[in-house]
């Protein structure tokens, strides 16, 4: 990335984040930290479909989850090293990428949601069903390994510099993706899709390029919590997984660079405050999710940014 | 081709349940012409050009573009053939610059949209030509803005100036006129006289002073169907025209 192409504000919004991650794991629990690093690229990842292309896949779960258990299953049966796992996980989530935003693309709206849910919902099924995935008790005790065959990552700091490596490279090149030439398209198709059309563009082929490579980068973030955790369950595909990464995003900012980040650190940091709430924790959610599409509707990083005027 | 006829459609017709908004329309553009498609509103114009461009699916009927039936062809093809609408109401990228609209007009013809792993810099290369663009629609002290906040007559600029980007042997031009003030409507018919040069043009416009400076043909539809076809002073002096159209137009 050239720096001299990069707004000042996202500049110094990357340095701030940069040194957050640095110094976060001698304050924080490294596992807390790994699981919004996990989350964040998860929302980011989601993002560039709801906020450059103006696609709400409510389905995301899928590609989560098929990799969190895809990269458990490689690293505890075959013995993959943990980035072959993750890698192992992206594969098969980019397939079903490509398979569901297939089907899914040439719908609108409301529709393109649907249709993402219930062929998420089918993934579910089969996960429930499939053998290897280990049922109601999902795969457990997943080893971490050792990254390419030589560092040991049970050690939780080890582990969270690979984790904080892996965020930032995938976000990265998420921005990268934005502000590419193939990103100025997408705009483009976003902002008025009928004229994206009629310059020319085959609009559905970048539809489905982008929605390939949210869902590829949400494998990333499904198997590095695989990895991370060292287990993969049915929440991970399950439908309110979809969830968690619209709220997120909603609630860091939809279309905005930091905005999903920022939401996947909010909304994780308060699910371990409330964690003694139990059930509740679900009805805040639900409280915040209203809130902020009441009052809130930019996200915090969105009307930061409103109120500078800077992109963020 | 040999005839000379760029464009034709056949029986061209379309339904909206039951309701007929094109009927049965056999339309012939001749190369390098300037033709006008003109009609009171709700005639079936803006139909026409979206089945043209294939927008919308003819219920019956066929297209012929170059000898090529394009009936069953798809809008983005349509425009990768040359042929490129404009829309009546105008179409910009809002929240994209001035100069970054008409770049994505140029990048589409010459390539590279689909580079996601490189950087946007490498459309830098493509703002000389987007600034001679701009500067023949007058909006070069534009290029920063976002297209949403121009004013209206320089949105419809700003859209041709896009169109033309892409280089087309065709344009269907969607009321390139409307709401612009009588200094950029002279702008405007100036620059497609001068753009018409190698060109062919469709274009559906309400006022008739741009019509009888513009254009070669003229073709007449009212209720979806063609009612005349000719040049001004045909058309003009055809009763059934005067009473359909511009009796309507002097009553308004
Ligand atoms: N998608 C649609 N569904 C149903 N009816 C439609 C649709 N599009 C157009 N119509 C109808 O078809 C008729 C022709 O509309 P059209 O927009 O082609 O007229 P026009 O000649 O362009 O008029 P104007 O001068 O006002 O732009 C109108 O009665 C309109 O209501
Ligand atoms: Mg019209």
């Amino acid at each position: 990335m050239n720096p001299m192409n990069v707004p000042a504000s996202q500049r110094i919004a990357f340095v701030v984040m940069l040194a957050m991650i640095a110094v976060s794991p001698f304050v924080l629990y490294p596992v807390f930290l790994m699981k919004v690093l996990c989350f964040a690229l998860f929302a980011a990842a989601f993002n560039l479909l709801i906020g450059f292309v103006g696609l709400l896949s409510f389905g995301h779960a899928a590609y989560f989850g098929m990799s969190s258990y895809v990269s458990a299953h490689a690293a505890k049966v075959w013995g993959f090293t943990p980035e072959l796992a993750i890698l192992a996980g992206t594969a098969v989530a980019t397939l079903l990428g490509i398979a569901i935003g297939w089907i899914a693309i040439r719908r609108q709206g409301i529709y393109f949601a649907m249709i993402t849910l219930a062929l998420a919902q089918m993934v579910f099924f089969f996960c429930l069903q499939a053998p290897f995935t280990g049922g109601e008790d999902g795969i457990q005790a997943v080893p971490r390994g050792r990254l390419f065959g030589v560092l040991d990552l049970a050690n939780d700091m080890a582990l969270y510099w690979v984790v904080a490596a892996i965020f930032i490279a995938g976000f990265l090149f998420l921005y990268r993706v934005v502000h590419s030439p193939f990103g100025q398209v997408l705009k483009a198709i976003r902002e008025n899709e009928p004229r994206a059309i009629s310059l020319g563009y085959r609009v559905d082929d970048y539809k489905l390029i982008a929605f390939v490579i949210s869902a590829a980068m949400t494998g990333v973030a499904g198997g590095t919590k695989a990895i991370v955790f060292q287990l993969a369950t049915l929440t991970d595909v399950n439908w309110p997984m979809s969830g968690e990464a619209v709220l997120m995003t909603l609630v860091g900012g939809i279309g905005t660079i930091f905005g999903p980040p920022v939401g996947a650190l909010v909304i994780i940091a308060m699910q371990n405050e409330l964690a003694q709430l139990g059930a509740w924790v679900t009805v805040v959610q639900g409280v915040i999710f209203v809130a902020c599409v009441l009052a809130f509707r930019k996200g915090i990083i969105g009307e930061i940014q409103a109120k500078f005027g800077k992109p963020l | 081709m040999a005839d000379g006829f760029v464009l034709e459609t056949q029986g061209l017709t379309k339904e909206f349940r039951g309701f007929i908004a094109v009927n049965d329309v056999s339309l012939r553009v001749r190369r390098g012409a300037i033709h006008a498609l003109i009609g009171p509103n709700g005639a079936g114009k803006t139909t026409c050009f979206n089945l043209l461009t294939k927008f919308l699916e003819p219920t019956r009927g066929t297209i012929t573009w170059q000898g090529r039936d394009i009936t069953r062809a798809k809008p983005a093809e349509i425009a990768r053939m040359g042929l490129v609408r404009s829309f009546q109401i105008s179409a910009v990228f809002p929240h994209l610059t001035v100069l970054e609209n008409v770049r994505v007009a140029l990048q589409r013809a010459r390539g590279n949209s689909y580079d996601f792993w490189r950087s946007d810099r490498v459309l830098a290369g493509f703002d000389v030509r987007a600034r001679d663009l701009l500067a023949d629609v007058n909006l070069t002290e534009y290029e920063g803005v976002p297209a949403g906040l121009l004013p209206y007559g320089r949105k419809r600029a700003l859209e041709i100036a896009t169109t033309l980007a892409l280089d087309p042997a065709m344009l269907l031009l969607d009321e390139p006129t409307a709401g612009m003030t009588h200094e950029d409507v002279e702008h405007v018919v100036a620059l497609i006289r001068r753009i018409r040069e190698g060109r062919t043009i469709l274009m559906v416009e309400h006022n008739l002073s741009v019509v009888s400076g513009l254009s070669d043909t003229i073709t007449v539809l009212t209720r979806g169907q063609v009612l005349a076809e000719g040049d001004y002073a045909a058309v003009s002096a055809n009763p059934e025209v005067r009473a359909a159209y511009l009796g309507a137009e002097e009553a308004a």
